[in-house]
């Protein structure tokens, strides 16, 4: 952390450098906000905003200075909340969404006006695609200058309105502790998700008092958390009576820390779990009820196991269509208890006979009580010829990948290694495409909030800039970054702010030198036309050149990493352990592997969930009359 | 497609409209007309927006209005539940020999005069939509020269309100 020895302390400096010695040198974020949460007048703006800050308990933000911030920028050299400046403001935006997916907090990133707000929008509408906590911090040209076209101005709350929970533009310097107040409720409460507060200079100049806690003004915001009794007795009695049933696990369950609440109703139900992309490690790999991750990649099991189910248990879920593939014929006969937050989902897709509005932690925990109450009436299900034929499934059909034919790298044996020897400790982030299907499924989680990705919008680059914030958010924790080559070239220049902030993240780029999904599709629907997919060199038709572009073993030293490489199966573990030694400066391994390997199971786009493929052209067998 | 009136309580703050509209656009609802206006509450603004949609759709709009943080409240007003009214200006060409047919068409429909000159007369009428359309078929052979309508605006019937005591039930946030 940095600290303001360098600064003639005023008073509000001296007053938190006080608190903080009270506190010893771990000064930790309550502390903080405890010295902050002092009253103050003739105050700027930026200092308001600041406090603001330190007493709502940040302790780090990601950003980059620029024009309509710098006011923020100068107490912020003062402040006990920590600024780490990285090298493109997307970078900071995903950094503070993986920072909020690995600690349960609220992520800040910070921009100026125009071109820095914009940078933030991808990260913004991924953070509102899965559901996480994050306050963005824009500056904006000052009110005056508002709609004149000014240097650097865009309307960046416009902007967004369509990808953020809420957002702000601040008029007056006096609402700053109110406004900042409401957006970390907003982003924290109910079904969470970014809000963006936008301040114009001249409101960061002005001159306004200071205290906390302001009161909030939300009188349209009142989410539904306690669930309604009478329809979680409908539901467990539903449970209890069905047959086949299906506990669908979403990334809302991670969101609540529902995971100990998910695991007695498991265990009380004795029902098939599983885990959608989003809330892979809300329940444990290696639990036997576990079928794995369902949807266009899902594994046979638990795709299979939702089409046959007759009740259908949502947990905050939102059947996305990556889940359900063509909708109309997605688990035709089952039953669904669709408990969720966000009442709007409820229903939005597939229709609940059983909708619940409500927290996952305490929907599920009087779910379990209200089970409980059916068992202790006697009535208990049989799912003994389910799991006969779950488990038939789950033989017949396990995860698996052959050798490229070629002899090249395996991109899916990398990541498993990784997987073991780093083991389910670590966190994982990823980017999007085939080594994200991959991480997913030969990863084995089985800890909350140790899988971190770009589910809903499926952002390439998310990887290495999430693993900074959440390298961050939790420094003891080893954070891999598994990437693709594509993903890793979009956000890469984030190394060089861990690298000189401290921030030992770990990266595995699977580098087949393709945009490797989209390259699938074109292998099998596109007739093997690879248009636009090569990223590797190449001659005039189309064959590698044996040179590398960019050299990423290069490429991260020069960005401060440390950089490996590995090309051949007898090479993984040494290289992976060899990067697991390494603690003090970012690592990035180039596994160079081959072009065509491909993500199997596989359910095509639209396509219905029966007309599942267990790998090319291998259709399952379900044993149609038994279930 | 049906028809269906909501009647949406708003805080009256700037972009409020923006949100409200771009959330239709975006989630492809539509929108028949919209109308926004104060409310005995200067905090607050009313909304009153006439949707096409079928039932399960109509739900889907509600639960995402109901999202918005500067939404209050959403009641849906039925036809028969609630008075509906729009306002219409119409300017029809009225010279003398059409004068007489003019303002006695005006007379039927309970229109007002609001301006005369040689060659126009302007009308200002209000109703429902079918009343309103029945006059403009009145006046169309008579030539029409512009009109401005605006969209609806609805109260429930009866003694309760959208806030305070005895209020009407909302839509539902739950399911």
């Amino acid at each position: 952390m940095t600290t303001s020895t360098n600064q003639a302390p005023d008073s509000e400096a001296a007053t938190r450098e006080a608190a903080a010695a009270l506190t010893g040198v771990e000064t930790t974020a309550r502390s903080t906000a405890e010295a902050a949460a002092q009253p103050a007048t003739g105050i700027t703006g930026a200092q308001s905003l600041v406090r603001s800050l330190e007493a709502v308990g940040v302790d780090v933000v990601f950003g980059i200075p620029g024009g309509a911030i710098l006011p923020l920028y100068d107490p912020l050299f003062d402040s006990l909340v920590h600024h780490v400046l990285v090298r493109h403001e997307q970078g900071a935006g995903h950094a503070a969404t993986g920072y909020a997916q690995a600690t349960g907090r609220v992520g800040v990133c910070m921009a100026t006006s125009g071109p820095g707000a914009t940078n933030l929008v991808t990260p913004l509408a991924d953070a509102y695609m899965d559901s996480v906590p994050v306050v963005a911090i824009t500056g904006q040209v000052p009110s005056g200058a508002i709609g004149t076209d000014a240097f650097q101005e865009a309307d960046i709350r416009g902007i967004t309105m369509p990808v953020t929970k809420h957002n702000f533009l601040v008029t007056d310097a006096a609402e700053i502790p109110q406004r900042i107040a409401e957006a970390f409720h907003l982003a924290s409460t109910g079904r969470p998700g970014p809000v963006l507060v936008d301040v114009p200079k001249d409101v960061l100049q002005a001159t306004t008092d200071f205290s906390w806690p302001p009161r909030m003004d939300l009188p349209g915001y009142k989410p539904t958390t306690r669930p309604h009794g009478k329809q979680v007795r409908e539901a467990a009695t539903l449970i209890a009576g069905a047959s086949r049933p299906v506990l669908y696990v979403g990334g809302g369950v991670l969101k609540a820390g529902a995971s100990e609440e998910l695991a007695e109703l498991a265990e009380l139900t004795g029902a098939p779990v599983v885990t959608t992309l989003m809330a892979r490690g809300a329940f444990p790999d290696s639990s036997p009820q576990h079928l794995g991750m369902p949807g266009m990649h899902g594994t046979v099991a638990a795709v299979t196991a939702l089409q046959k189910a007759d009740v259908l248990v949502a947990l905050g879920a939102r059947f996305d269509d990556r889940v359900t593939g063509e909708l109309s014929s997605f688990a035709p006969d089952a039953l669904v208890v669709h408990a969720d937050i966000d009442p709007a989902e409820i229903g939005k897709n597939r229709k609940a006979d059983v909708p619940i509005v409500g927290d996952a932690k305490e929907t599920i925990a009087q779910l379990v009580e209200a089970l409980r109450a059916e068992h202790a009436a006697g009535r208990t299900p049989d799912l003994a010829a389910w799991w006969e034929q779950l488990d038939d499934w789950r033989d017949r059909y396990p995860l698996g990948y052959d050798w490229p034919e070629d002899g090249t790298l395996s991109p899916q044996y990398v990541i498993e290694r990784l997987g073991a020897i780093a083991g389910p400790d670590a966190i994982y982030t990823s980017g999007v495409g085939q080594h994200q299907m991959w991480a997913a499924q030969f990863i084995k989680y089985e800890k909350p909030g140790t899988w971190l990705n770009s589910g809903g919008l499926g952002t390439m680059g998310y990887a290495v800039p999430a693993a900074m914030g959440a390298k961050y958010g939790c420094p003891e924790t080893t954070v891999w970054a598994i990437d693709g080559d594509g993903c890793f070239q979009m956000t890469n220049q984030e190394l060089a702010t861990c690298a000189i902030e401290g921030i030992p993240i770990k990266v595995a780029v699977i580098n087949n030198g393709n945009l490797g999904m989209v390259r699938q599709w074109q292998t099998l629907f596109y007739e093997g036309r690879y248009s636009n997919t090569k990223l590797h060199a190449r001659n005039a038709d189309g064959t590698p050149k044996p040179v590398r572009i960019p050299d990423f073993v290069a490429l991260a030293e020069a960005l401060g990493c440390v950089g490996l490489r590995c090309e051949s199966k007898d090479d993984v573990d040494a290289v992976i352990e060899k990067a697991m030694a390494i603690t003090d400066a970012p690592v990035v391994i180039d596994f160079v592997v081959g072009a065509d390997a491909q993500v199997w199971p596989m359910v095509a786009a639209g396509a219905s969930n029966d007309a599942i493929l267990a790998a090319r052209d291998v259709r399952p067998v379900f044993g149609e009359g038994q279930v | 497609m049906s028809r269906h009136t909501l009647s949406v309580l708003v805080e009256n703050k700037s972009g409020v409209l923006a949100r409200v509209s771009a959330l239709f656009s975006r989630r492809g609802f539509n929108i028949e007309s919209l109308a926004v206006g104060p409310t005995e509450n200067p905090d607050l603004s009313r909304m009153t927006i006439v949707v096409d949609a079928e039932s399960q759709p109509l739900e889907q709009i509600t639960k995402q209005l109901n999202k918005l943080i500067e939404i209050i409240k959403i009641v849906e007003l039925d036809g028969g539940a609630a008075v509906q009214r729009e306002l219409l200006l119409v300017k029809v060409r009225a010279a003398m020999a059409e004068r007489t047919q003019v303002l006695q068409t005006a007379e039927l429909f309970r229109a007002r005069v609001i301006d005369v000159n040689p060659d126009t007369v302007t009308l200002e009428a209000t109703g429902t939509p079918d009343k309103l359309q029945a006059l403009l078929a009145v006046l169309a052979p008579l030539g029409i020269k512009e009109m401005a309508q605006s969209g609806t605006v609805a109260l429930g019937r009866g003694p309760r309100a959208m806030s305070g005591a005895g209020t009407l039930r909302p839509v539902e946030r739950t399911a």
